[in-house]
């Protein structure tokens, strides 16, 4: 016989699906009648649909497929239209951003412009989702949480993309669209820069990432843990505290003694989260504009530790007299 | 039957499992290498300054990377062999047992055993019309220069023609000018010289020919700031993929981790680098020499199936002597059983570089 003990339930109920609550004033109405997997269920929510696209949706959706098309139609090109080669190859492929010699010019199609393109039409899209996922959290009267969120990541993006090439006098200076090509860009703009490692801000950055996974967890892992006692219905619990968060929070203090509650929790997950890419951008934008050397500007500032010297001294042979340049 | 319609599912679907997950464990680990895998400490503790060897892998290269037996050592004395032999150029100063020795070791080297001496001469020995006969006078040239110029990268170890040859006519690893595809393209975006999988790069994104800007040409390799804060230096991120590139190809045709040389934690900074890093900063200047002083100006000599595709001459990197090894053939001399290749400093020709100085270099 089937358990139904609590929300987090392996049981599937089947209703008739629901279909939200009334739209004040939508332009469009939401689409379709909803349906039910089985599969997702064992995931999230059974129920599928209604959508709702709008017109931020639809725009976003266009942009999108646009940006796609010139990003993989160049990458194709790049193999000949060779459908097993594109395949084999994608990983390496990419659209390049112009020249550093480009400057901020617009340059030919093929010397940079599809890259462009595909950049703008992709802040489009992002843009327009994030306005669509602000109006929807409106219309259902909910706080716009999601959307600043979203909101964060969209800066680095735009940082990485945009801002700090143009603060730097050059697209060359941005990521390219592609797999490989933009993991060994991270390399190299890291090399150049005399180890992004030594750049507070993306130690600040990695610090909220990984800060994030270990919130996600102690968090998934209170709630799960105490969801017998009625801990899954947090909200219940944020304004009527039962046994369920005392126990939670009697479990953190005795184990680190100190806990969060059941509303600060959230809170503390959603600025992790949020300041992962904000400082991130921040990092970035510094980059080249205001440092050159994160080592050496560690150094400087005594963050670098000194390690004492195990090889006789190496001297640049290029300083040396007499030496082939 | 509803029964045995669901233990036939069960089944189907245990098979499904089992075969989705063989399927993705191989998936992640196809790009592994097989174990044993050990690290050897190479810098100050805490560093993580390590070399990863495979010892499996490692007998695999130790039994690729065989010496040949030296031919026994010429007497010295007897006439000179310009007085016997017509049209020596190069190895007027030999006798003419240290010429035949030459000779005999250059056929078991370099030239195709079923050709053996005509791979370079016909009948009139003294003859040049064999083009191999042009180059392999030019490569006895540059052996010569390598020991007696280049002792700041190949120290007293040296080299000779099987140091790259290995048997082969043409050593296996050497490089052409990679032009990419940028004629027919239209309108269809470059590719920037990159994002191709090259086995010379590691099989990375990055330029796949930084060889013809860094070993034929004097690029800047260097892009990092030697300040904190911005000071006129412009190096590119692009500049820098180049760069990235070279240091691949080095650590791939060394079989070495960065660290070998550098001190990861600041790749510019020279005084927290190993001294290998000075050995190879020689080693660079020196396979741009080679290629500059003696293999481009080779071109029009060889045929066109020795060609690249924009008719360049075959060059060389690190590849073409280390084969994988930090230092080719295990750092055995052979050098030392050829006296006749050494050279002086003095015989060499055009091309060679003031000497560095000695005292600051650290040949290992």
């Amino acid at each position: 016989m089937a358990e139904y003990q609590n929300i987090f339930t392996r049981v599937q109920v089947r209703a008739p699906a629901y279909l939200g609550v009334e739209l004040p004033r939508g332009v469009w109405g939401r689409q379709g009648k909803g349906g039910f997997s089985h599969l997702l269920g064992r995931f999230g929510d059974a129920q599928i649909g209604p959508v709702y696209l709008g017109t931020s949706g639809l725009l976003s959706l266009i942009c999108g497929f646009i940006a796609f098309e010139i990003i993989g139609l160049n990458m194709f090109a790049s193999v000949h239209w060779n459908p097993v080669q594109f395949v084999r190859q994608l990983p390496w492929l990419a659209l390049e951003p112009p020249a550093p010699a480009n400057g901020l010019h617009f340059p030919r199609l093929q010397d940079g412009g599809w890259w462009l393109m595909a950049g703008f039409f992709l802040t489009c899209s992002v843009l327009l989702w994030w306005l669509r996922m602000y109006r929807r959290a409106r219309a259902l009267g909910m706080g716009t949480h999601v959307a600043w969120a979203f909101l964060s990541a969209i800066w680095l993006m735009l940082v990485l993309g945009i801002i700090r090439p143009v603060l730097m006098g050059s697209y060359g200076e941005a990521v390219p669209f592609g797999i490989f090509p933009h993991l060994d860009w991270t390399a190299a703009f890291s090399i150049r820069y005399g180890n992004l490692f030594y750049n507070p801000f993306h130690c600040l950055s990695i610090a909220f990432l990984y800060g994030s996974t270990l919130l996600f967890a102690m968090h998934g892992g209170t709630i799960l843990a105490v969801s017998r006692l009625g801990g899954d219905r947090e909200l219940e619990q944020i304004v009527d505290r039962g046994t369920a968060a005392e126990r939670a929070a009697l479990f953190w203090r005795w184990t680190m003694g100190f806990n969060a509650t059941m509303e600060s929790i959230h809170r503390w997950a959603w600025w992790f989260a949020v300041l992962c890419p904000l400082v991130g951008g921040i990092g970035i934008l510094l980059t080249g504009t205001v440092v050159d050397n994160w080592y050496l500007w560690a150094v400087k500032h005594h963050v670098a530790p000194v390690y004492p010297h195990v090889f006789p001294p190496v001297i640049d042979p290029a300083t040396l007299s007499g030496t082939p340049q | 039957m509803r029964t045995r319609g669901t233990l036939m599912n069960r089944n189907a679907l245990l098979n499904l499992r089992t075969v989705s997950c063989v399927l993705i464990v191989a998936a992640v680990t196809a790009g592994c290498e097989r174990p044993p895998v050990e690290t050897l400490q190479g810098g100050y503790r805490g560093l993580g300054m390590e070399q990863v060897i495979n010892p499996r892998l490692d007998a695999k290269k130790a039994a690729q990377n065989q010496v040949p037996t030296p031919i026994p050592a010429a007497p010295s004395g007897g006439p000179p062999a310009s007085s016997v032999y017509k049209n020596i150029q190069v190895l007027k100063d030999l006798n003419v047992a240290q010429f035949t020795r030459v000779m005999l070791a250059m056929t078991q080297w370099v030239a195709p055993p079923e050709q053996s001496c005509n791979y370079c001469h016909t009948s009139d020995m003294a003859s040049d019309s064999r083009y191999t006969k042009v180059v392999a006078r030019r490569m006895l040239e540059m052996v010569r220069h390598v020991n007696a110029d280049w002792k700041s990268h190949v120290a007293d170890t040296g080299v000779t023609c099987y140091t790259c040859h290995r048997g082969n006519a043409v050593p296996r690893n050497v490089w052409f000018t990679d032009p990419g595809r940028s004629a027919e393209s239209g309108l269809i975006a470059g590719n920037a010289g990159k994002n191709k999988p090259a086995p010379a790069i590691g099989l990375t994104a990055l330029p796949y020919d930084p060889f013809t800007r860094f070993l034929l040409g004097d690029a800047n390799i260097r892009v990092i700031s030697n300040d904190a804060l911005p000071d006129g230096n412009r190096s590119s991120i692009k500049q820098t993929d180049s760069t990235y590139a070279l240091m691949i190809s080095i650590s791939q045709s060394l079989g070495v981790n960065c660290d070998f040389c550098h001190n990861t934690r600041s790749f510019a900074v020279w005084d927290a680098s190993t001294p290998k890093r000075t050995t190879a900063w020689y080693g660079i200047r020196m396979v741009r020499d080679l290629n500059n002083q003696y293999l481009v100006p080779l071109t029009s000599h060889f045929p066109s199936s020795r060609l690249g595709i924009l008719g360049d001459v075959a060059k060389v990197n690190c590849a073409t002597c280390h084969q994988g090894l930090f230092k080719p053939l295990y750092g055995q001399s052979m050098a030392k059983d050829y006296p006749e290749l050494l050279g002086h400093p003095s015989t060499s020709d055009a091309g060679s570089p003031p000497p560095p100085t000695a005292e600051l270099v650290t040949p290992k």
